[in-house]
């Protein structure tokens, strides 16, 4: 962990960016909300909201189809909240960018499509053994559908990829390496460039999990040469249901479709049908467009503050909160990584995680109790679950504060 | 008692609490109270796998009663399943088959047995329903 402040140093307005979203002036049972459950979902800003309303209440249409102006009007705008992804990742050009439903729906897409062109039998995928479910369970299914095999990268105590183990995995069987750049559960941030590197030298392609990252750093997928970057717009401020998937235009290109329908096709006839181009290809029926507008403005909305603001916002934050939890007597934390973000899992001793993540409720505190989507981490500790608080950036030291003090009275209650 | 009558017992209890925490705190009271499952029954074959908390469950039958013990690795949790027990309990296998556990609803634990909630509470209700089921099909004649 880096040197922990004595004294909070903040750098952006949080009382000013915490009045941009309704949810967090809001109370449960009673109490003022502390929302630190943000690595399953995070909340709104108003201009989200406000957008998500505009559409639906003046603009609604769909897209793509329409000759008339309500069509014509939305389709521009979806078309510009591509190119807002665009930019938000630094990605070559438009064509690279296809809206999902989800960062699960997007690792889907892949294992479906890139499956279908280059695995076949005894072929290895690498995955990590701190992936979310969502970038194991597609994985294993194509292993299952094409008689591949899922190979695992382990991590160590504090929660850090074994990069010896790593490129041991690798032989001329591996066709692609699956690997998430922050864990939802034990908030590692992992060296992807290297590892990107790496699969490189063996010719191998690699997917990158970014569900956890967008949120808290500035992501070029250019410079981290990604083959593909898998994101949720929920997760990063924006509507839920919509997601995004990124790829190199040439290996986009050279895949073949994962579901068909309307939109994705370029000429359809009961002898052979061609399809559309990219991005479109991969794009099939009616599209989540005011999902995809929504996350739009949720990353125009994260570029008005600054990767800079938020990145020191959240390195102080998770510092202090960090050296907090340490103060409570018998908390273990899992995930002690040296390069982390402010997710943190922890059990205190002599308290199941359920009933801590009860009291805390009632207190106001929204956290999250149990394996978090990663039951082979939690196999790996050789346990059943945690708690885990996990933090955005209009998170207050306040909120660090109210944890600790709901912490303190769970024990007092639980021991 | 009857169920119903045990019911509004526990509904007349937890009324005199003013907050949550004074619920919580007669709840792990409760699961503290709660005489202990026979170490044998508190295998694989009667867990109730909640995901996110354990319960262990066992019946026994006798002169057409129900008799259960039971178990749970979460304190507010296991308060809730001596509740269930306390309802439950030494009632007729025809009653519990049927019965409507209002109380939970009543005294706010009702997000507790919803099957999203995955504390393993949900299966234990099904499982008690069962067991009676099962006892009274079997000694019905």
């Amino acid at each position: 962990m880096p040197m922990i402040p004595d004294k909070p140093t903040v750098s952006i307005d949080i009382d000013l960016i915490r009045r941009n979203f309704p949810v967090l002036q809001t109370q449960v049972h009673g109490k003022p909300l502390v929302y630190l459950d943000n690595g399953a979902t995070t909340q709104k800003p108003r201009v989200v909201i406000d957008k998500l309303n505009e559409l639906y209440e003046s603009k609604n249409s769909s897209i793509h189809r329409g000759v008339h102006f309500l069509s014509e009007q939305m389709t521009g705008e979806y078309e510009h909240a591509r190119e807002t992804v665009r930019n938000f990742i630094n990605a070559r050009n438009t064509n690279e960018i296809v809206f999902t439903s989800g960062a699960t729906g997007s690792i889907n897409t892949v294992a479906f499509s890139f499956g279908e062109k280059y695995v076949k039998e005894g072929d290895e995928i690498i995955v990590s053994e701190m992936e979310h479910h969502s970038n194991i369970v597609p994985w294993q299914m194509l292993c299952a559908r094409k008689k591949a095999k899922l190979k695992v990268i382990p991590f160590d105590e504090n929660g850090e990829l074994i990069q010896n183990e790593y490129k041991l995995l690798f032989n001329d069987k591996t066709r692609l390496v699956a690997i998430t750049q922050v864990s939802n559960s034990l908030g590692t941030v992992n060296p992807v460039k290297e590892m990107i590197r790496f699969a490189h030298d063996h010719h191998v392609p690699v997917l990158i999990d970014g569900a956890q990252a967008v949120q808290h750093s500035s992501v070029d997928v250019q410079d981290l040469d990604c083959d593909f970057y898998v994101f949720s717009g929920h997760k990063v401020f924006g509507p839920t249901g919509i997601g995004v998937l990124y790829g190199k235009e040439i290996m986009l290109d050279a895949l073949p479709p994962y579901q068909g329908g309307g939109d994705m096709v370029d000429c359809v006839k009961f002898e052979k049908t061609t399809y559309n181009e990219l991005p479109f290809k991969f794009e099939a029926g009616t599209m989540n467009y005011t999902g995809a507008i929504g996350l739009g403005t949720a990353l125009e909305y994260i570029g008005s503050i600054g990767f800079d603001a938020i990145t020191q916002h959240e390195k102080s934050l998770c510092a202090y909160t960090h050296n907090k939890l340490k103060e409570i007597e018998g908390l273990d934390i899992y995930g002690n990584a040296k390069e982390k973000i402010s997710i943190f899992s922890f059990l205190i001793q002599g308290l199941h995680p359920l009933d801590t993540g009860m009291i805390l409720d009632k207190m106001g505190i929204a956290l999250r109790t149990g394996t978090h989507c990663t039951q082979p981490v939690m196999d790996h500790f050789q346990i059943t679950g945690t708690i885990r608080a996990s933090m955005a950036f209009y998170n207050s030291f306040g909120d660090a504060d109210r944890l600790i003090e709901g912490l303190k009275k769970a024990v007092s209650m639980l021991k | 008692m009857a169920l119903t009558e045990i019911q509004d017992q526990i509904i007349e209890e937890f009324s005199a609490f003013e907050d949550w925490m004074d619920r919580y705190n007669y709840l792990i009271e409760l699961g503290h109270d709660l005489p202990a499952i026979d170490p044998k029954f508190k295998t694989d074959e009667y867990l109730i796998n909640g995901c996110q908390s354990k319960v262990w469950l066992h019946a026994d039958f006798e002169n057409g009663k129900m008799y259960f013990t039971a178990d749970s690795d979460a304190i507010i949790v296991k308060g809730i399943v001596a509740l269930l027990i306390r309802v439950m309990n030494k009632q007729e296998a025809s009653e519990i088959m049927n019965a409507d556990l209002y109380f939970i609803d009543k005294i706010g634990l009702k997000e507790n047995l919803s099957p999203t909630r995955s504390n393993g509470l949900v299966s234990m209700v099904k499982k008690m329903k069962m067991y009676s089921l099962a006892y009274y099909a079997k000694h019905k004649d």
